[in-house]
This record gives structure tokens, sequence and C-alpha cells, in this order.
């Protein structure tokens, strides 16, 4: 019986420490969903804890005092005397708080704890988003017409058709190159490896002006292939690194089984080295995937910002307007570009599996 | 007969070593310039460009592969490898390397490039006050950075594989990393948040005031600390990178040996030192590495919050500003040296790692 | 429940993302119905100009690119007030805007791949460009008698730059604001019974009478991201030409004045009068540096206010809150300090440079040197015209037509300081000295001195 309740007992431990992680993980992004379904107007004031309940002094009556009351002696409020300090903070009187509601007009707030919650909430910042902001625009002849935006359909499909061919394409070109690096023998193996992983730290920004030189005189500018290049070049160190990880760890056995058994090194590599890797595979995609997703610097120098082209990261930051006077609209704006990365690592979590290579090697 | 036979031969594979590459060059190039010039809509766009860029990698190595099959064999073994490494190598050089053997030529010239300078501009970059604490920040992100987002990434995977709730678990943790990072800046201003009187909408200074204390700018006055709350941002965003290559790492340990110790009576936490952790040692090495040379890049969340002022900025920063906003070519190129300098030492850990593991 | 299988939630969030975003595809506005622009609209141009010969369709069908920071509703608003040229002379403009453009103008210059034109709002930033002779003179093109008609001399000077031989009119200028404004909660004030101030003096008695009632009278803040510390470069920038000879301003822009001088250092020594007084300061001095600059303006408009005046540009109303009325907020002029400078303005502007010479870009620059160009943004608000031509009568908006007035009646004109430095002191030492000394980390002398090492 004892170890039937050790286990239950440390499964009830191991739970509630997770539990506990996750929940002061998802507080920022609560946080975050919160205010975007509230009015910009109350993002700005309360706190976003607000909306749960919760007790606050509560306003049930007002006292009124004479206009040439003078702030600087003691104020004489309901019988007791204060100073002006203490009612601008507010001073506790048995149950009940005295503060003031308006100096000028000597108009003083009485108030007490109740249950409260703000719940003005609104759907208006991702209506916005969606659909697109709308403009006021004078006409000289007099009048105003309305101009809408263009809302996030046309960049979401762009970014798509960035990101997917430049989250595959480095993927393929990295793992050939670490099972060459892994496995094969052959001069300069060494050095290339070391520049590669080198490579990892270069800032990608010292490439951005070269790059752009080059891509000028090519014609490659504002392309999808260019940039599809720009993100693969940016990935690959981190990519190969992981892959050639991944693919040294396998058993040495596999291979020489396999190629005495004839089979060429394309064969190996596409038949038994990928589906092996698959979890690392799948980490790594993941990874490419959300970096070129919610990437804006790149995107913006090779691919530029003309609507036909936009992609959802610039689409964002537009929308917080010339001065980011409306930042509330983020709000909605990040979750909804969450989502798709989000269903991307839901789809390849099935990848995740435990015992992929127990078995394999033996016969 | 034979000589006529492996004549023949050699020009069959002289013409498929020039038309094979020419047909794929041909091929793609047409596929591009119909991509550039047509005005699909949108989803038709994406998703031809999708299969073009997939389908495409593919076949590119798959003629290659077969065009180096059909060379005797003691060819293909020494052309093998270059066809699998060549693309990397190629678009490596030309858009990484390149550009940053040109960076360490710039670092040598003044600020638009027009004077040499020799060593002046790593002088000043070493004596400048803005700089050292840039370096001294660095260090700060990268020892507390790494460690936090190693150890609970490895904490969480590990209990998250062991508890119930697994899947949803591992997806808590990691949606911050789906997060861009203008967003991530709006949901941590709602945190940090400071306003000098009693309603805060700072979450943290909310819960300060609630237990009697005074609101505190966390981001701008409470230096250096304030670098501490920027690092637990990076934390809170890449600690499910570190978590999912964990838990794809546990996972791959036997599970047979796992209950062998047991059987032998060996607790939990024995199990994971001295069985778990050696077994994915190439694993936390890797990831070390990168959330190192991560950190060490550090930009996006300190611009976004701080700009880099109050004393939080960071190598990246300085580069950016130097590079861009004030259109000092010298000085800009010199940080980013220097940060290629800095990585020098993980790269030599590594590479004695892989060579004791014997693959290298 | 086996309805919520995983393996059916990911297309299902597929199909939601897909239907949401055709629901808003349906949304689209279609910019090329509506065209009520043609009446009312006249332009007009020499015969053998550019622009001439794009009206007589010479161009028609050819592409400018246009690049600038400028997005949202003002992007909307410049596409609209450029229809009408576009529809007269077949020349398509197309618009980029980005909130980098700062960090990425240099990196489309450089890597060869520049737009034909480019908005400048700091030419400061654009003399780096002149000086390496990457842009075009647009006195190659347009005559000087035409500058000088279209617009003050001032403008001309501000245009023209170092080039690479010799001195060069780096660009026209097309849209400008005024910044030496203070704003207030014109309700609040006349309840309290408070005057405008027409001096300094009255200023200070103002905000002591604030004090007095018990409010602080100013609201200040300086955070802004990467730029904090710009509002303080404002007030310095207005103070400096409150408080010294235009030419001293000159010289300071130039770098001939160093900041460690003692006519800056009193200048922010004034502006520190009302910074430094925890009775005038909303929050604090210790708020300043972390109040963002948007919502500084915020407790003017609480009910009651918490502070009632606040210093900014024209922009600052797209930060007030939704509903308010010009019955609830207006501005005056931040008043003169020593009555022999007069009334000063402190403006900032945007200066279109020419990148690619051809003849179509340089019809769009010759057109966009007539005030007919703006003509629809001034009229839709958020902006003033430099140029001679632009009619007081398009303004819709009072506030902005006496902002206009007061350009044309000012003593002196001066463009702000800080876009007109090199980028390491006014986007750059400047802000981040001003930010440092605000928030009690260096004292006046080691501020100045950073800020001035900026200009090495």
């Amino acid at each position: 019986m004892r170890p039937h309740s050790r286990k239950r007992k440390s499964k009830w431990l191991v739970n509630s420490i997770l539990a506990l992680i996750c929940f002061v993980w998802l507080v920022p992004t609560f946080g975050l969903f919160v205010s975007s379904i509230r009015p910009a107007a109350d993002i700005m004031q309360t706190g976003w804890w607000k909306v749960f309940p919760h007790r606050a002094w509560q306003t049930v009556d007002q006292v009124e005092l004479p206009k040439e009351t003078d702030l600087r002696t003691p104020i004489l409020v309901q019988g007791e005397a204060y100073s002006d300090n203490q009612l601008r903070t507010g001073v506790n009187v048995e149950n009940e708080r005295l503060i003031w509601e308006n100096r000028r007009a000597r108009i003083i707030n009485v108030q007490q704890k109740e249950w409260t919650a703000i719940t003005n909430f609104s759907t208006l910042n991702y209506e916005t988003v969606l659909g697109g902001k709308s403009y006021k625009i004078s006409l000289p002849g007099g009048g105003v017409k309305t101009e809408k935006g263009t809302g996030m359909s046309r960049s979401f499909w762009n970014t798509l058709a960035v990101t997917i061919p430049a989250t595959v394409i480095p993927i393929f070109i990295a793992s050939f190159a670490a099972y060459a690096f892994a496995w094969l023998r052959f001069p300069g193996r060494r050095t290339l490896f070391v520049t590669i992983i080198a490579l990892l730290v270069v800032p990608l920004q010292v490439a951005l002006i070269p790059i752009l030189r080059d891509y000028t005189s090519l014609g490659l500018n504002g392309t999808y292939f260019g940039i599809w290049l720009a993100h693969t070049a940016f990935g690959l160190p981190l990519i190969t690194y992981f892959m050639y990880n991944a693919i040294s760890q396998l058993p040495k056995d596999l291979f020489e089984s396999a190629f005495m058994d004839g089979a060429t090194n394309f064969t190996i590599f596409s038949r038994l080295i990928l589906p092996l890797t698959v979890p690392a595979l799948a980490s790594i995609s993941i990874f490419q995937f959300l970096w070129v997703w919610n990437d804006y610097l790149v995107a913006l120098i090779f691919l530029g910002s003309l609507p036909d082209v936009q992609v959802l990261s610039m689409n964002i930051a537009n929308l917080v307007g010339s001065r980011g006077n409306d930042w509330h609209l983020l709000t909605a704006a990040a979750f909804i570009s969450m989502l798709m990365p989000l269903a991307v690592f839901f789809a390849l979590q099935k990848y995740f599996v435990r015992g992929l290579l127990g078995g394999s090697v033996k016969g | 007969m034979e000589l006529q036979a492996r004549k023949n031969n050699l020009i069959r594979l002289l013409l498929l070593t020039i038309l094979v590459p020419a047909l794929n060059i041909a091929v793609h190039g047409l596929i591009f310039i119909f991509f550039r010039d047509s005005h699909l809509p949108a989803i038709l766009n994406a998703l031809l460009a999708v299969i073009w860029g997939a389908a495409g990698i593919y076949s590119i190595y798959y003629s290659l592969n077969w065009l180096v099959e059909q060379y005797p064999d003691p060819w293909k073994k020494r052309l093998l490898p270059y066809i699998f490494v060549g693309p990397a190598v190629v678009l490596l050089g030309w858009l990484l390397v390149l550009p940053t053997l040109r960076t360490f030529y710039l670092s040598f010239l003044n600020y638009n490039s027009e004077q040499f300078v020799g060593f002046s501009n790593y002088v000043a970059v070493f004596t400048d006050r803005l700089l050292v604490t840039a370096l001294r920040n660095n260090l700060l992100w990268v020892f507390f950075g790494t460690l936090a987002c190693v150890s609970l990434g490895l904490l969480i995977a590990i209990l998250a594989d062991r508890s119930s709730f697994e899947r949803l678990a591992k997806t808590i943790i990691f949606m911050p990393m789906a997060i861009s990072f203008v967003a991530a800046g709006v949901i941590w201003k709602f945190i940090y948040y400071y306003q000098p009187e009693q309603q805060q909408i700072g979450l943290l200074n909310a819960i300060v005031v609630a237990f009697g204390g005074e609101p505190q700018a966390w981001l701008s006055m409470v230096q250096p600390w304030n670098n501490l709350f920027l690092i637990v941002i990076l934390v809170w965003m890449q600690t499910g990178f570190a978590m999912v290559i964990f838990s794809a790492a546990i996972k791959s340990v036997p599970e047979e040996i796992m209950e062998a110790a047991r059987i032998d009576g060996a607790g939990e936490i024995r199990i994971f030192f001295k069985i778990m952790i050696p077994y994915i040692s190439g694993t936390v090495l890797a990831v070390t590495t990168t959330i190192i040379v991560f950190t060490l890049k550090i930009f996006d969340v300190v611009m976004i919050m701080t700009g880099g002022q109050y004393g939080t900025e960071v190598v990246a920063t300085q580069f950016y500003r130097q590079m861009f906003m004030y259109q000092n070519a010298g000085y800009g190129s010199t940080l980013a040296i220097v940060l290629l300098i800095a990585v020098i030492p993980v790269i030599i850990v590594n590479l004695r790692q892989f060579r004791k593991e014997g693959s290298f | 429940m086996s309805w919520l299988k995983r393996k059916q939630l990911l297309p299902a969030i597929i199909l939601v993302l897909v239907f949401a975003m055709v629901l808003s595809a349906c949304g689209k506005s279609n910019d090329q119905a509506n065209d009520g622009n043609k009446q009312g609209s006249t332009i007009k141009a020499e015969s053998g100009t550019p622009l001439a010969n794009a009206l007589k369709g010479d161009y028609k069908g050819k592409k400018v690119t246009m690049y600038g920071p400028f997005v949202d509703a003002d992007e909307v608003k410049f596409n609209e007030s450029i229809k009408d040229f576009v529809a007269k002379t077949g020349i398509q403009i197309a618009y980029e805007g980005s909130k980098e453009f700062e960090g990425t103008i240099a990196v489309r210059v450089n890597g060869g791949n520049a737009p034909d034109i480019a908005d400048f709002p700091q030419p400061g930033l654009l003399k780096g460009f002149v000086k390496d002779g990457k842009v075009i003179d647009v006195k190659s093109f347009l005559s000087d008698e035409y500058m000088k008609k279209q617009y003050n001399q001032s403008w001309l000077d501000m245009a023209t730059m170092p080039g690479k031989s010799g001195d060069v009119m780096a660009g026209v200028w097309a849209r400008s604001s005024v910044k030496s404004l203070v704003w207030y909660n014109k309700k609040a004030f006349k309840d309290a019974g408070y005057t405008i101030p027409k001096t300094w003096e009255e200023l200070i008695k103002l905000s002591d009478q604030i004090a007095k009632d018990g409010d602080p009278a100013w609201s200040i803040g300086i955070e802004s991201g990467a730029a904090t510390g710009w509002p303080a470069t404002d007030w310095v920038e207005d103070i400096m030409l409150r408080t010294t000879s235009p030419e001293n301003y000159d010289k300071w822009v130039n770098g001939e004045l160093p900041f460690t001088d003692e006519i800056v250092k009193n200048a922010v020594k004034k502006m520190t009068e009302i910074w430094f007084n925890p009775d005038y300061v909303y929050g604090g001095r210790k708020s300043i540096a972390t109040t963002s600059f948007g919502d500084a303006v915020n407790p003017l408009f609480d009910n009651p206010p918490k502070a009632y005046l606040h210093r900014q540009a024209g922009f600052i109303t797209s930060f007030f809150p939704e509903g308010l009325t010009a019955d609830d907020y207006d501005w005056f002029p931040l008043p003169p300090i020593d009555a022999q400078y007069g009334q000063p303005a402190l403006i900032s502007g945007d200066i279109y440079a020419m990148f690619n010479d051809r003849p179509e870009v340089r019809a769009v620059m010759q057109y966009f040197t007539m005030g007919d160009s703006l003509r629809t943004w001034i009229q839709s608000g958020g902006v003033t015209a430099p140029m001679n031509d632009a009619d007081s009568s398009w303004y819709t908006n009072e506030q902005e037509r006496r902002m206009a007035e007061f350009l044309k009646t000012a003593d002196t004109v001066r463009f702000d300081g800080s876009d007109l430095m090199p980028g390491a002191v006014g986007a750059g030492t400047f802000w981040t000295g001003m930010t440092n000394y605000v928030s009690g980390t260096v004292d006046l002398d080691k501020a100045m001195t950073e800020i001035q090492a900026g200009w090495k």
C-alpha cells in the first residue's frame, strides 16, 4: 500500500506546484485579455483586476461646507476637526471615510466600503482591430465622410505566405547540413561547422544594409522570395545547431546497419533520420514559425509596408496611431495575432511523444 | 568497348551536371517572376507561395542528390556532403558572413566610413560610461536570464511530465512565446505602471499599495534593479522555449532505465540528478548556449520598455542607436564585433562538449 | 464530448479565424468610388514646369514611391489630400508609412533602395544624407522666385543645407505645426475665475494662485519610450527663444553655442522654476520622467480637474479624452519672458526630400509646394500649412486657424532645435541628458556637459 499512497501524494504535490506556476504565468496575459474587452477610458483609469468583485470605498453621502471655509485651519466636519491634508488622502471615521470630492466647491464625500465590480465591457477594441478604424475626412464643400481602414485580413494572408516557407525552407536546409556535419566526413567540416555556430551571435541588423544593396541590384526587394531567403539565413545558425544536436545523439549503429543494407545517404536521411528527430524538428519549427510570424524589422526592410505585402506585425504596430495615441487597440490586436502561432503549437503538440527511439535499434 | 562505354558515361555525366542545376534555376526563376509580376488575391497568393516554397526546396535537394548518385562511387562519396551543406553554406556566406566581415572592416573606420581610425573605436567602447553600463547590464542578463530560464524550464518540463494536466500546463507556459514584443510591452505596462497617487493601474504597484507601501517606478527610478524587472519579462517569454526542448528531451530517456532504478529503491531526486541530467546533458548545454546567445543579443524587450534609458542599456540597443539613429557606422560596427568576441568562450565550451561526445 | 477533441480543435480554430477575416474583408472600403473632391480645387502651374507637364498627362501611369513616419489617421488624410492630383495627372503616389522611419530610412538609402520622396520630421536627420550627396537639389527644377513666392524666407533658410559641393535646397516644406501652446480646461478656468496670462510673471502668478487654491497648476510628462525627454527639450527651446536673441538660438542649434554656456543654463533654470516647484506640478517632480507625454494631459479633464495647464504642440488634441468639444479646451501661447524678444513661436514641420530624379517625381515635388496639396488635410484638422498660398478660411477648426494666425504674427519663428541638431545630440544626448537632470540622476552642470558631449 505504501508505494501507492506515496505516488498519490507526490502526484498531488506535483500538480499543486505546477498549478501555482501556471497561475502566476497566466496572470499577465489574463490582464491583457481583460483590458482588451474594456473601453479605452476605463483601461487608463482603473486597474483591470477591478472587474472582479472587490471591496472599495463607495460614496454614500456628501457634506457641503460653507464656501469661505479656510483650508489652512482645522476643518470642522460633522463635529470633528480634520486637516486639509487628511481630507486629501481620506480619513477613516468608524467604518466610514471622509475625502474631498471637490476642494474648490468644499464638497466632501462620505464613503463606505462595499462590494463592487467595474463591469463596463465592450468589444469595440476587437471590432476596430478586425474591421479597421474609421477616420473622418472633411470635404471641401462641407460635410464629412468616413473612411474605413482595411482591417487585418490582407496582412494575415501575407504573413502566412511569408512565414510558412520561411519556416519550411530553413528546416530543410539546416537538417541536411546537420546530417552532413554529424555523420559524413569531408574536408572543411570542422571549420564550416564552427563558423555556422559562431554566426549565432551576429545581430541581424549588421546584415541589413549589405543584403538590401544586393537585393536591390538583383531585383529581389519587396518579393516574398527575398524575405524567405533573409529569414532562412537568419534562422539557419540556430536550427542547424539544434538539428546537429538532435542528430548526433542518435545511435551510430542505426546508420551503419542501414548503410550496409545498401541505402543511400539521401534515403537514410529522409526515411530514417527525419522521422527519428521529429520531436526536435517539431520544437524548432515552432520557434522559427513564431519568430518569423512576430518579426517586424526584417519584413519592414525587405518587404516594405505597402498594403499588398504588409505583414500582420506592421499592421498592428501602425494601429496605435502616429503618436501612439491608440495603444489600447494593441490589447485586442495582440490576442488576435497570438491565435495563429498557438494553433500551430497545438497542431505540433502530438509530435512530442515519448519513446520514439525505443526499439528501433534492435534487429 | 569498355573505353567507349566509359566515354559515353562521361559525356552523359557532364551534360547532366550542367543540365540539372540549370533546369532548377530556370524553373524557379520563372516561378519567381510569375509571383513578382502577377497580382493574385491574397489567399491564392499565400497558398501558391507556400506550395512553391515547400515543394521547391525538396525538389532542389532531390534533383541534386539524384545527379550526384549518377556519379561513380568515389566521386559520389566526395561530392554528396557538399550537396548537403552547400545551400546552407552559400546562403550563410552571402547573407551573414560577408556582412560580418564588412562590419569588422567598418569598425576600424570613422563614423561615415571615410577615415581609418585604427583601434580608437574599441578604446571608446570600453571607456564610455554608457557602454560600460551596457556591458554590465548584458552580464546581468546573461547570468540571471539564463539561470532562470534553464532551471525553470527544466523544472516545469519535469513537473508537467508527471502531472495530470501536462498539455494544458505546457500550453500556458508556452503561450507568452507566441506574443510579439510589442504586445508584451503592453502586457507588462499593465504590471509595472507607475502613478504617483493611490489609484494604480499597474498590478505590481497595486499589490505594493495594498500592503501599505509606496508605489515605485519599477522600470525607471529603481536603478539598477530595473534591469532585473526587465529580465523577468524575458524569463516569462522565453522559458517556454527551454521547457519545450527539455520536455522533448526527457521523453527520450528510456522509461526502462528509470523503472529499474526505482525498483532498486532510488528516490525521484536521485533519479533526476544521476540518470536524467547526464542523459540530457547535451540538450541542457544546447539550450543554455542558445539562451546565453539570445540574452547577449537582447534588444526588443529593452527598447520597447525603456528605450535603453535609466541605466538599462545593453550592447544591442546602443548598437541600434549608434548605427541607425546617430549614423555612426564605425562605433556601431565596433559594438557588433564586441558581441561576437563575447560569445567566443561559449562556442569553445560547446566544441569541447561535442568533441567529448565523440561526434566531432 | 468528442466534439472537443483536440484533433478537431485545430481546424475549428482555423475556421473561426478564416470566418473572422472574411467578415472583416466585407467591411473594406472602396477607395476608388468616392471622388467628391473635384469641386473647389485648383491646381495651376506655369507652363514648362514639371507640374504643368503632368497636368497635361505626360506622366500618366507612372508611379512615385513615398516613405514617411506618419501612419494611421494621418496616412488616410494624406491619401485623401492627394486624390485630386492623382486624378488629374494619372501619376500614382504610393505612400508607405512606418513608425520605424528614423531607423530604417538610413538602411534604405544606403542599401540602394531609397524612396523617390521621403518625409523628414527632423531636418537634422536629412542633413546627413544631404552631406553625402544623396538628395536632389530642388532648385534644379524650381526657380528661386517661385520658391520665394511660396514660402517665407525663414522656411527657405531652413531648407538650405550644405551638400557635397556647396549649399543645396534639400526639399520642400509640406506641413508644419505650432509648438508654443499652453492648453487649458476652458470650463474650469471660467469657473475658477482665472485669466489668461500675457507674460511669464503673470504665468507664475497664475501658478501661485492655482497652488493657493489647492491644486497643482501644471501637468507635465516626458516619458516616451526610446524618445523619453523630448518634451523637456521643447520647453528649453521655447524658453531660449524668449530669453535670448534668435541669432544665439541659431548658434546654439548649430553647435557654436555650447550647452554649458550660461545662456542655455539660464533657460533650463527658468524651466525648473516651474518644474521643480513641488506645488506647481501634478505628481511632483519625480513623476515627470515616468509620466508618458500622452497621458500627461489627462489630469486637465478629470472632474474636478487635477491640473490646469499643459504645454504641448497641437497634436496633443488626439490624446484628449473622447467627446470633448472646442468649448471644453483652448490654448494660449507660452508668454514672452523678456520683452525685448517679443512673442516667439516654436514650430516643427515635415520637409519632403527627393532622392530619385525623374520628371514625374519633380511634378509631385512641385505639387507639394502648393497649399492646395494640403487642403483636405487642413480641413480635416491636425496640420498647419507653411505655404503662403494656403487660405486661412480652409481651417474648419477655430483653434487651428488661430494657430496659423499666431504663426503669421509671431515676432520670431524658429524650428524645433532638437530636430535640427544632428541625431547624436538632438535625438540622443539632449533627450537623455534632460531626462537624467529632471529625474535627479545628475545635476545641471553635469547634465549640460553630458548633452554637449554628443556634439563631438
